[in-house]
């Protein structure tokens, strides 16, 4: 039994024929914010999509422990439901569902899943409005359709939402500052340092540095060509803003 | 006008019993196939004026030398129409003894929408002979109806007691020439309800015949007539959640509508007929003839349909926009599993000047079924300042499903607009990945999606009815990925 709360040991996986993450190997323990950085195509996004359980891509061998359970083969709604949760780069559109109705269902489906007691509509609209009056968003944004007719930042902004609700024990953030302006990327930082506790770890994937300034990480890792090339303190990501990848190619 | 209702309670809605069920134990038929006796037999039976016998007698013989259409997208076995009964089937025949003979999906489908288990008996045709109490709501209900002069009763009952708006209502909408189908009902159609709402007068609650669909007895050849007078208001909704099993396979209704100057109807339907098995045997083909007349100045009918069930469905609920300034709507759910096959739609028939029409339909298609959207709009001549808007969306939910629309659109006036859209999607894996990450399983997140997909029909189904109609669209997509 490990003391962390997500290993992943040699990990290969294919998109298609081709190999995109090349033996990789990252821990994190309970209660920290870690980084990734790294050049477009490096197989950042790939990797979020298989932690989160993605059946577009294949694990060829290796494993994946989260919460000192092997999820390599376990569904995504399955992943989910143990804590891990995933913003997406870019989020999809749910036509018809309100923002207020996918919480709930979302919600509901995880309390389920871990044997709690679903909320009931009161208390429940009474939570949501805590979290969204963190993000800045009101009631009349909540009966709006998810995602629709949203720009680039209020999706994330919705991502960041979700995220509060569900309130999980890992969080990979794929990405979540790009797109964003200035503002929009106080807010979501803001709130993701506020639901930041002493039970919960931050996988951060990223090619820029502001987000990380906001969020402090104590570790930044580089992956370059489908593994982790360099692991090291937050100066880490200050050496990439100044010189770029080249170094570790 | 004020349209406000009292609507039953919940309470009322899962106490069915209390409504006044009754069940007949006498058995009285008539022989195998139809010819003049059976028709004579019909009408003997039910003691009616011998006008309707001569309409009955009338429609049997121009039935005779019709033939069944086969324009539609449908394909089934031919039917013999001589191997069938056309009153009350004897009892005994293919009734199941107790639900541990009814198909065990039927049963999964009742615990999943609770219902009570008579009523699961009774729904499943099970040969129960408990008399059930006879009370009280039902006739509670008729009471306050009657205060108001709104007469809501069988369609047998009406022919007793009001001959004359029976006489004069009936086949003016639906010709008993009409087609195939309506004129076979109109020769042996077995019983329905009638519904007349007096000039003026708000109707104080939602009609159903969930009240009293007991006394209906068989919905094989139902015959409803609703008749909305001058400025009144009616809501009344058709059907039932829970599947219903039935001997008959083959069902024929006709459905009339009449609003006269400033009146409004609108009519609900949830209609989820045994669908056959998963490997499309059995199940109940249902060819209806739907049809509202706004034949007042003002007046306005809006037909709003959620479908699931049959394995065969043939029904275009309809408007005949006569009246100026008069309205007409259709908005629809049609879900199609397994094999199952629909063909539907409407038919807007701009006759009025500034005349409105609206047609939503939604199709969501799965398995290996075929959904066609089939729709006709038609602006006369004299038909000035009329518009009419259509949209039509499919959703798709596997590689092996059909969705098809196939939109007829004419005018005549060029003072009036037609515009059409239709769309055609699939629920995108992306889409579904990202549901699954939030936590939900494959079904869902379909149900999520496809209730998102459905949301601008299911918002005009009255409150009772569309909670269950979501509860519905989710139990028919059952097993429909994976």
């Amino acid at each position: 039994m490990s003391g962390n709360l997500l290993e992943i040991n040699d990990l290969h996986v294919n998109a298609g024929d081709k190999e995109i993450l090349k033996g990789l190997n990252l821990s994190i323990p309970f209660n920290e914010i870690h980084a990734i950085m790294g050049p477009n195509g490096s197989g950042k996004s790939v990797l979020s999509n298989v932690l989160s359980g993605n059946e577009d891509y294949k694990v060829t061998s290796g494993q994946i422990i989260f919460k000192n359970k092997n999820i390599t083969e376990l569904k995504p709604n399955e992943i989910s439901n143990l804590g891990l949760f995933m913003a997406f780069q870019y989020p999809l559109e749910i036509p018809g569902v309100t923002i207020m109705n996918f919480l709930k269902t979302i919600h509901e489906a995880n309390r389920r899943a871990n044997g709690l007691e679903v909320l009931g509509p009161s208390d429940f609209l009474k939570y949501v409005r805590e979290k969204a009056e963190i993000l800045g968003i009101n009631d009349e944004v909540l009966k709006r359709q998810l995602n629709v007719g949203f720009s680039g930042g209020e999706k994330k902004r919705n991502e960041t939402l979700q995220l509060l609700v569900l309130d999980p024990v890992l969080t990979i953030l794929d990405e979540t500052d790009s797109g964003l302006d200035v503002d929009a990327l106080d807010i979501v930082s803001d709130g993701i340092v506020g639901m930041k506790n002493e039970e919960n770890s931050f996988l951060v994937i990223t090619h820029y540095k502001k987000l990380l300034d906001k969020l402090s990480p104590s570790k930044v890792h580089i992956l370059v060509d489908g593994r982790i090339v360099e692991s090291g303190g937050p100066d880490l990501a200050d050496k990439i803003e100044n010189k770029g990848f080249e170094s570790f190619n | 006008m004020n349209k406000k209702i009292n609507k039953p309670s919940e309470k009322d809605f899962n106490n069915p019993y209390e409504f006044g069920f009754e069940t007949d134990i006498e058995t009285v038929f008539a022989p195998k196939g139809l010819n003049e006796d059976v028709v004579r037999f019909i009408s003997d039976k039910k003691e009616e004026p011998k006008w309707l016998l001569d309409w009955r007698l009338d429609s049997y013989n121009r039935w005779l030398k019709m033939k069944e259409p086969d324009w539609s997208s449908l394909r089934y076995p031919k039917i013999d129409y001589q191997d069938a009964y056309y009153f009350s089937a004897p009892k005994e025949i293919e009734k199941p003894k107790s639900l541990d003979e009814v198909d065990p999906k039927l049963i999964e489908t009742y615990n999943k929408l609770g219902i009570p288990l008579k009523e699961q008996e009774w729904l499943a045709g099970v040969a129960v002979d408990a008399v059930f109490d006879s009370v009280s709501l039902g006739t509670t209900f008729k009471e306050k109806l009657k205060e108001d002069g709104v007469i809501f009763c069988s369609f047998s009952e009406a022919v007793k007691e009001h001959p004359e708006i029976i006489k004069k209502y009936l086949g003016t909408v639906v010709p008993n020439s009409d087609n195939f189908f309506a004129t076979l009902n109109s020769a042996v159609f077995s019983d329905g309800s009638f519904v007349y709402i007096p000039p003026g007068v708000t109707c104080p609650m939602e009609l159903s015949t969930y009240f009293r669909i007991n006394a209906a007895g068989t919905g094989q050849f139902e015959r409803t007539l609703l008749i909305a007078d001058e400025d009144s208001y009616v809501s009344y909704l058709e059907g039932c959640t829970a599947p219903m099993r039935d001997e008959h396979q083959l069902h024929a209704a006709v459905v009339e509508l009449v609003a006269l100057k400033g009146a409004e109807i609108k009519y609900s339907t949830v209609q989820n007929w045994y669908p056959g098995d998963e490997e499309g045997k059995g199940g109940v083909y249902n060819f209806v003839t739907k049809r509202g007349d706004c034949r007042g100045d003002n007046s306005k009918i809006s037909w709003t349909q959620v479908e699931t069930g049959s394995a065969i469905t043939w029904k275009y609920p309809s408007c005949i926009l006569k009246g100026d300034n008069s309205s007409g709507e259709f908005h629809s759910i049609a879900i199609s599993n397994n094999y199952q096959q629909v063909d539907s739609g409407t038919k807007m028939l701009h006759l009025g000047k500034n005349t409105k029409s609206r047609i939503i339909s939604k199709g969501v298609s799965s398995g290996s079924s075929s959904n066609t959207y089939r729709g006709q709009v038609n602006i006369h001549p004299k038909s000035e300042n009329s518009r009419n808007f259509t949209q039509c969306d499919s959703l798709l939910l596997t590689g092996n499903c059909s969705a098809t629309t196939i939109p007829y659109v004419e005018s005549k006036n060029k003072t009036s607009t037609i515009e059409h859209e239709a769309t055609s999607s699939k629920i995108s894996e992306d889409q579904l990945f990202y549901c699954l990450q939030r936590g939900l399983d494959e079904e869902e997140a379909i149900a999520l999606i496809v209730n998102g997909f459905c949301k601008e029909v299911l918002q005009k189904l009255p409150m009772e009815f569309a909670v269950e109609a979501q509860k519905l669209l989710e139990i028919s997509l059952e097993g429909s990925v994976g």
